[in-house]
């Protein structure tokens, strides 16, 4: 298989320098509205602020891959004698919790790095330094192009699992 | 589709149980933007001078400010009003933090309470879901603990709650609301929630505030983000450092506290200790409070880092800003930091005003000591500076035995114990306690803010203007450079021509008119931040802030979509100014009340404190008695009120 160089954008989170202000959600949220800026509401952000002061917890969270079941089992983080809530290091759009979903229609978000800027707007706005962004070139080996076909018998896959999907095709198979 | 605000208010008649969601009138933000403004109209229309504080009448009204939710940085201000039971006037405490954007985010531009609960309860506030539950496992609770024990029982670590503690719900007048690192503190709006019966109010919000021109709303939101990282790097040289920068007096990052322990007064507002900051206090201080702060934390969508998370083994976390850390030191007369920090915890969870509780509390040990308060009122007192100060903390907060006095604050307690007390209540304006200040010349721009400021608090009137003139020429011209936020070029030969001493200088310097025009600066800049929930710290309280008078109109502008100038504004910033005004001569302000604490200024200038009087009443249309007049009224529109204070006797026809 060929390699290919592959940008890899970074955003750095430094959880010690933030602040807790939320910038980040909301001008994420004003960046993605349709048209962009008019519209602010952190709840569709692509970054989500897992906060509690008393305990000293600020952590910025990135909304990653859509999972559509939750994971086996769980983990729960004590990093420094602060203990996190289940789930609280993970970006998945899940249905194990709220996170990470339209409001009104409940789909799926995830972080696109406000391609096109020159820097995704959380770090832009984030004046405490909490979050910068940086990036790099990685070899990668490329993927084979998937045809269309593929990629719909995939997301069935995906859905029902392969072997739901070899005995229908088994079975249409038989009544041509 | 509404701009900037959510276009809806909450109506809670908390005796009756009823909620109801009521469409706000778009015509009263042309007339008075939002927050202050809209919350003084309700007032005006709804609580009449009979209504007393502590009426089932009295509105307790939770407002946001026009801008709030939108991406304006700092802009997050919850605007409360009600009759305050301390002053009988008009109170606008305000707190920052996270609530105000959240309201905004549910859908309401306020939320007003009428009436009273039989039982203590919370309202929570989710979307169009409102609740008004149950709180009797909640009494008692601390200020702060009562926030997480809500968020706790709601399973929402996002819902943001305002809450008294127990000196709320047990009314005492310097009753505090509290809301994570931040508070509405002043003339005891934390007492009039707990007369309501209401213990809290938990909000969460997932709806969109709309921007009308999002384009240009995002350009000058930029600037002022840009214009912040620039001023943070340019402190303004030549005075101290916490009124260098930017934000709330940067107290919990700066550890030098030079300034304030030498410059304020220690005690019930007595005594200058010039030589307090030794180099042993210095570093002691400083490890203290180093340990103390866990982290710099900010309010809702805001670079500025005025708070900070304080943790000290055997105690609860807690967050503080600003000046609240030295205050109950300075009253008590305890030189130890530790105690500073550990008191306020204290405090903050009974939720009560760093300001005026330390100075209630050494006002009643003076009275002890004069003979006026006897042993008898202080049984159990332990002996000690600290033990002592603890003691009568527990006494205000439960109304216990001379505490239940003390609770109404050195005004009405004065009053009340009478013998020569009303001597020691000797900070006060307006039957409100005073930061403990006293100074030598009268200076004419203090002065009037002092006299006529309805906040009645002066770290919310004052600003843009520096406090003292520069001692050269050439810091003078080098301020003056980049002084784009003057209203008008005169201002900066105002500062030019100020000097230290000599005919240029206080008390006659700025001249009668010249403090006029630099106080009603100082005001419209409060006034405007008021209505649009902005932050004092980014924009009225310091030097060169990224907001001013002339880009405030393109702010909202944009994010209304309501055409609006500089004129505009001034005009709305004036119909407000009236309306407050109107508001609390109605309930009884007078001239006489008008004035600075005795022992304020040591010289004093009888005469041309009258002047400056006479002047900044007509300069703002009102008579002599301070009463907008009829003509200045009909001017703004506003002749609801000359009907009003015409049929009340307080205009007269001449």
């Amino acid at each position: 298989m060929s390699k290919a160089m592959k940008k890899v954008k970074v955003i750095k989170i430094d959880v010690d320098k933030c602040n807790g202000c939320r910038a980040c959600e909301l001008i994420c949220s004003a960046f993605h509205a349709s048209p962009k800026y008019s519209s602010n509401n952190p709840e569709r952000s692509r970054i989500r602020l897992i906060r509690d002061p008393i305990k000293d917890i600020y952590l910025p969270v990135y909304a990653g891959e859509y999972t559509p079941a939750e994971c086996t089992g769980r983990n729960k983080y004590v990093i420094d004698g602060k203990e996190y809530n289940e789930c609280d290091t993970c970006r998945a759009s899940c249905p194990a919790r709220d996170l990470f979903k339209e409001p009104d229609s409940g789909l799926p978000l995830k972080c696109d790095m406000c391609d096109g800027e020159e820097e995704p707007m959380c770090v832009k706005w984030c004046l405490a330094k909490a979050l910068t962004y940086e990036e790099r070139e990685e070899e990668r080996e490329e993927e084979p192009q998937l045809g269309e076909m593929e990629i719909g018998l995939e997301s069935l896959v995906n859905r029902h699992g392969l072997q739901k999907v070899m005995d229908t095709v088994a079975r249409l198979s038989k009544k041509g | 589709m509404g701009y900037a605000e959510a276009g809806f208010n909450l109506e809670i008649d908390l005796t009756r149980g009823s909620i109801e969601r009521v469409p706000t009138d778009p015509g009263l933000s042309k007339l008075y933007l939002g927050g202050l403004g809209t919350n003084a109209k309700i007032l005006w229309d709804r609580v009449p001078p009979e209504v007393e504080p502590f009426a089932p009448e009295n509105l307790l009204i939770f407002g946001t400010g026009l801008l709030v939710g939108t991406p304006a940085p700092g802009c997050n201000r919850t605007i409360i009003s009600t009759i305050s039971p301390q002053t009988k006037l008009m109170a606008y405490s305000m707190m920052g933090g996270f609530w105000a954007p959240e309201l905004k985010y549910a859908g309401y531009d306020k939320v007003v309470f009428r009436g009273k609960s039989p039982e203590l309860v919370y309202v929570y506030i989710h979307n169009d879901k409102v609740e008004i539950r149950d709180a009797s496992h909640l009494r008692g609770k601390g200020a702060v603990e009562t926030q997480e024990l809500i968020r706790k029982e709601l399973k929402d670590p996002n819902v943001q709650v305002a809450a008294i503690g127990l000196a709320g719900e047990n009314r005492v007048f310097t009753a505090s609301i509290e809301q994570g690192r931040s508070s509405a503190s002043r003339l005891g709006i934390g007492a009039v929630m707990g007369d309501k019966g209401l213990k809290a109010i938990a909000v969460r919000g997932t709806k969109d505030v709309n921007i009308a021109k999002p384009a240009e709303y995002m350009e000058l939101c930029n600037d002022v983000l840009k214009y912040i990282s620039d001023r943070e790097e340019k402190p303004v040289p030549g005075v101290m450092p916490i009124l260098a920068g930017l934000g709330s007096p940067q107290e919990m990052l700066h550890t030098d506290e030079k300034w304030h322990t030498e410059n304020f007064s220690w005690g019930n507002s007595r005594t200058r200790r010039k030589e307090f900051w030794t180099k042993e206090i210095e570093e002691k201080w400083t490890e203290t409070q180093e340990n103390a702060r866990t982290r710099l934390i900010s309010c809702y969508n805001c670079p500025m880092k005025c708070g900070a998370i304080i943790s000290l083994p055997g105690m609860s976390t807690y967050m503080m800003k600003c000046f609240s850390k030295l205050t109950y030191n300075m009253a008590a007369f305890v030189d130890d930091l530790d105690f500073g920090f550990r008191i306020a915890q204290r405090a903050t969870e009974y939720g009560v005003d760093g300001f005026s509780t330390p100075q209630i509390m050494a006002f009643a040990f003076e009275l002890r000591e004069a003979g006026i308060l006897t042993d008898k009122d202080f049984e159990g007192c332990p002996d000690d500076n600290e033990g002592k100060f603890y003691w009568l903390l527990d006494r205000i907060v439960r109304r216990e035995g001379i505490g239940n006095i003390l609770a109404d604050g050195t005004h009405w307690a004065a009053q009340h114990i009478g013998n020569g007390a009303e001597a020691y209540a000797h900070n006060n304006i307006k039957k409100h306690e005073q930061l403990p200040l006293k100074l030598g010349m009268l200076n004419p721009i203090y002065f009037l803010m002092y006299c006529t400021g309805e906040k009645l608090n002066i770290t919310q009137i004052e600003g843009q203007f520096p406090q003292a003139p520069f001692p050269t020429m050439e810091e003078r011209e080098e301020f003056v450079k980049d002084w784009v936020h003057v209203p008008d070029e005169k201002f900066k030969q105002y500062l030019l021509d100020w000097e230290m001493r000599g005919e240029n200088s206080n008390p006659y310097y700025p001249t009668v008119d010249m403090s006029v025009d630099i106080v009603d600066w100082q005001e419209k800049m409060h006034y405007i931040d008021d209505a649009l929930g902005m932050c004092a710290g980014l924009s009225s309280f310091p030097l060169k802030p990224p907001y001013h008078i002339h880009n405030y109109p393109k702010f909202i502008s944009a994010a209304t979509g309501m055409e609006i100038d500089e004129d505009g504004l001034a005009t709305i910033y004036k119909r407000n100014r009236n309306l407050i005004r109107a508001i609390n001569v109605r309930r009884g302000l007078k001239r006489e009340d008008e004035k600075p604490p005795e022992d304020h200024w040591r010289k004093r200038f009888p005469e041309l404190e009258e002047q400056l009087l006479d002047a900044y009443y007509k300069f703002k249309g009102w008579n002599e008695q301070g009463v907008p007049t009829k003509e200045s009224l009909h001017e703004l529109g506003m002749d609801y009120i000359s009907e009003d204070l015409e049929k009340r006797g307080i205009l007269s026809y001449e």
